[in-house]
């Protein structure tokens, strides 16, 4: 699973750079974003606007991912495609994350 | 006019990624809309991904065996396995989580069978000589709002 992570500001970007998070991968996803993430930033935006694809598994990977950062941190999300937007709405995790339509929209947003 | 096929995969993470990926192109190709080849691939990626988690379990490698009936009303897909039944042999309800709690006590799993129940309008389970039968029903036609059955 391949990350690439930029700082801008206050905030960490971390690409995911796969067409899918699912089943097969999740698992490596939640741990590389430990590693990833371990810098501390307080607040991390996961671009997944090369993500095609989620399912069930890559939800919860997500959801792992947001708790592994702990309370004091914040996941958000941007560039999310029409499949990965849907299993987030269906399921209400729109609620829980705040999902941005693109990286320049997440960034732009001002965050306390 | 009504299409079918049929298909099988061994119960693997990575060869269930390319069987669900071949049945969705082939979908498409006998003129599945977009919209509901997405439908699609989201709930076979989930209903499959039980097969190896729970239904192949304990056995040793099996095959999970797709057969797909598309007519101009609907899509009828089959999802056939000769692994262990569900538990006590009926659908699980698949009701939405609440995420209502702390962050920390957000659940990680177990959103499949919303999915499943949420963008099918029928499901069929059918447990005969030590397989499983799942049948799973897409209208073609109907629009976004009438096909997403979310149970609050």
């Amino acid at each position: 699973m391949s990350l690439t992570s930029t700082m801008t500001g206050n905030a960490q970007i971390v690409t995911v750079n796969a067409e899918r998070i699912d089943a097969a991968i999740a698992i490596q996803f939640k741990e590389d974003m430990r590693s990833e993430t371990e810098s501390g930033a307080s607040r991390v935006i996961l671009d997944l606007s090369e993500v095609k694809f989620i399912d069930s598994s890559g939800l919860g990977a997500i959801v792992a991912a947001m708790k592994q950062l702990g309370s004091d941190r914040k996941l958000d999300l941007a560039g999310l495609t029409p499949m990965v937007d849907k299993v987030f709405r269906l399921t209400r995790m729109d609620t829980v994350f705040d999902l941005y339509a693109s990286l320049n929209e997440a960034t732009a947003a001002r965050k306390s | 006019m009504v299409d079918s096929f049929a298909c099988s995969f061994l119960a693997t993470e990575l060869d269930a990624r390319s069987g669900i990926c071949s049945v969705v192109e082939r979908l498409q190709d006998m003129g599945l809309p977009e919209a509901r080849a997405h439908e699609v691939q989201i709930v076979l990626a989930e209903a499959v991904n039980n097969v190896i988690e729970h239904a192949y379990a304990d056995a040793p490698l099996g095959n999970v065996y797709i057969h797909c009936n598309l007519n101009t009303e609907r899509l009828w897909i089959n999802i056939h396995d000769a692994g262990a039944p569900l538990p006590d042999e009926k659908l699980p309800a698949g009701k939405l989580i609440d995420l209502s709690g702390p962050t920390e006590d957000l659940p990680e799993g177990g959103f499949g069978w919303f999915l499943i129940r949420a963008l099918t309008s029928d499901i069929r389970y059918e447990r005969r000589c030590g397989n499983n039968q799942l049948a799973l029903c897409f209208e073609i036609n109907a629009n976004e709002a009438e096909t997403t059955n979310v149970v609050p």
